[in-house]
């Protein structure tokens, strides 16, 4: 093995393009999943305060489910499980549309969308119950109360715990390795396997992570600080 | 399909709680355990003196903390893991088994986020802990030791409780480097058996269900307790959501 050296990566076109898609592929899995953890921890929310008694056990086990068992099992059993079980006509569909893929963006998205939900109602329960009956004191609806004083309190509540998880959810997008969708540290095996440069190819892999990491973080914390009633009053 | 489940526990119970074991390496849920529980116990001092070295006045010592801890933070534990997979035989020179490099990746990797459960825990105290047990002649050590850890670690038993179980679920990415844990006693099992993936891992599924969910419950009532404890004897009647305490964890 030769010494460290990144320009033998980076100046090779053929690892570039490899390393392009795979950071590609890793937002794709990243937004599609999030997008999806983040309407259904909506619904789930909504099916959790309506006044239907079904809803509550069904979302509380739905996010039992998916906060006690390991993503990696879940992944596994929505790609080498649940894909065998459907119809022919589906499963040959998905099976030329990038299925990897697309059982990464539903198994990581299934499973965020319990703690997106679960950040989401702490958040909204730590807002008084006083603060709704104000609301409609001062003349507001259940609709309008819920619009204009829950939410705004609720959503900023649950702001720090909603970064923590987008970011985490960033980082598990690497799980979808396992059922071999062509993601970031999949394209940095296979650099691995054709470069043998194991540290160079290993580094710049951690890099992309940390930086697009730290980079989910920035925004986190810029939206929370301009949710800041605080600092907003001042501006 | 129920008829499958059964006869799949029926013929590879063995299997799945510990590998081959008297023939081959000790596996499956017998070797989650084993590897989750050494984590956590290493990770533990690991966290402390880590949470410490982030608070240090010394600038040598926080720093390469305060970046450890921000790298961890923001590289998934996958990456972490080729990197050990990668390192630790090249540094050693040694055969290294998965299961001890899987075993040193967990315990950096929670032992970071420990740490910022343990610092979180010091910094709740105050700075009045620490001024009061000075001024009653204690040392930094002795402060540390005998004043400010056991209100901290106290207070931090929960979030150890779920510390431990999602190592139990990191311990699945073990199956990257071939672990013999239980996903890779139960893909082993798939293997043999190729036509029934989802029952096989439905079994999977619901084992890891039974295990955590277990003891989050134990996390949940411990929490409960020392939320009460907390609270005092005039306020012992108030339920734990007076004083929720701050769990951070990582999930996977």
């Amino acid at each position: 093995m030769n010494g460290f050296d990144l320009s033998a990566i980076l100046n090779n076109p053929e690892y570039i393009s490899m390393l392009l898609h795979g950071i590609e592929m890793t937002f794709i899995i990243y937004i599609g999943s999030w997008t999806l953890a983040m309407t259904l921890a909506i619904l789930l929310l909504a099916l959790r305060v309506s006044p239907l008694r079904i809803g509550e056990p069904i979302v509380a086990a739905y996010v039992s489910y998916h906060r006690n068992v390991p993503t990696l099992v879940q992944l596994m059993l929505w790609y080498f499980g649940i894909f065998t079980l459907m119809p022919q006509g589906l499963s040959d569909w998905l099976a030329n549309n990038n299925a990897e893929a697309i059982f990464a963006v539903i198994g990581l998205g299934l499973c965020q969308a319990a703690y997106f939900s679960e950040d989401l109602r702490s958040g909204l329960r730590s807002v008084s119950p006083g603060q709704m009956e104000a609301a409609q004191a001062l003349g507001h609806g259940y609709a309008s109360a819920m619009r204009f004083v829950i939410m705004p309190q609720g959503v900023r509540n649950a702001l720090p715990p909603l970064i923590n998880h987008s970011v985490s959810l960033f980082k598990n997008s690497s799980l979808a390795i396992v059922i071999g969708a062509p993601e970031l540290t999949h394209a940095v095996k296979e650099i691995e396997n054709i470069s043998f440069r194991t540290f160079e190819v290993y580094m710049i892999g951690t890099v992309t992570y940390l930086f697009f990491s730290l980079i989910i973080m920035g925004i986190g914390a810029y939206i929370a600080m301009r949710a800041d009633p605080a600092r907003r009053a001042r501006a | 399909m129920i008829q499958d489940f059964i006869t799949i526990i029926q013929d590879y119970w063995l299997l799945l709680l510990i590998g081959q074991y008297p023939n081959g390496p000790l596996g499956g849920l017998a070797n989650t355990l084993i590897l989750s529980a050494l984590a956590i116990a290493f990770a533990f001092p690991v966290s402390i003196l880590m949470a410490l070295a982030r608070l240090s006045k010394w600038w040598f010592l926080r720093w390469p903390m305060t970046a450890l801890v921000y790298v961890t933070r923001g590289v998934p534990l996958l990456m972490l893991i080729l990197w050990c997979y990668f390192v630790i035989p090249l540094w050693t020179g040694a055969d290294v088994p998965s299961f001890l490099i899987m075993l040193v990746t967990l315990v950096i990797y929670q032992g970071a986020f420990l740490s910022e459960v343990v610092r979180a825990g010091i910094v709740s105290l105050g700075q009045g802990q620490m001024d009061a047990a000075r001024a009653l002649g204690h040392g930094y050590m002795g402060a540390m030791r005998f004043v400010i850890l056991p209100q901290a670690l106290y207070n931090m038993i929960p979030s150890m409780i779920s510390t431990f179980v999602s190592t139990i679920k990191d311990t699945t990415l073990g199956y990257v480097i071939n672990v013999p844990d239980l996903t890779f006693a139960a893909s082993q099992v798939n293997n043999q058996l190729l036509t029934q993936p989802f029952q096989v891992f439905l079994i999977l599924a619901v084992v890891y269900y039974i295990l955590c969910w277990s003891l989050t419950y134990v996390a949940n009532s411990v929490e409960r307790r020392i939320a009460r404890r907390r609270a005092g004897p005039r306020n012992a009647r108030l339920p734990a959501e007076a004083a929720p305490l701050k769990t951070i964890t990582e999930q996977l």
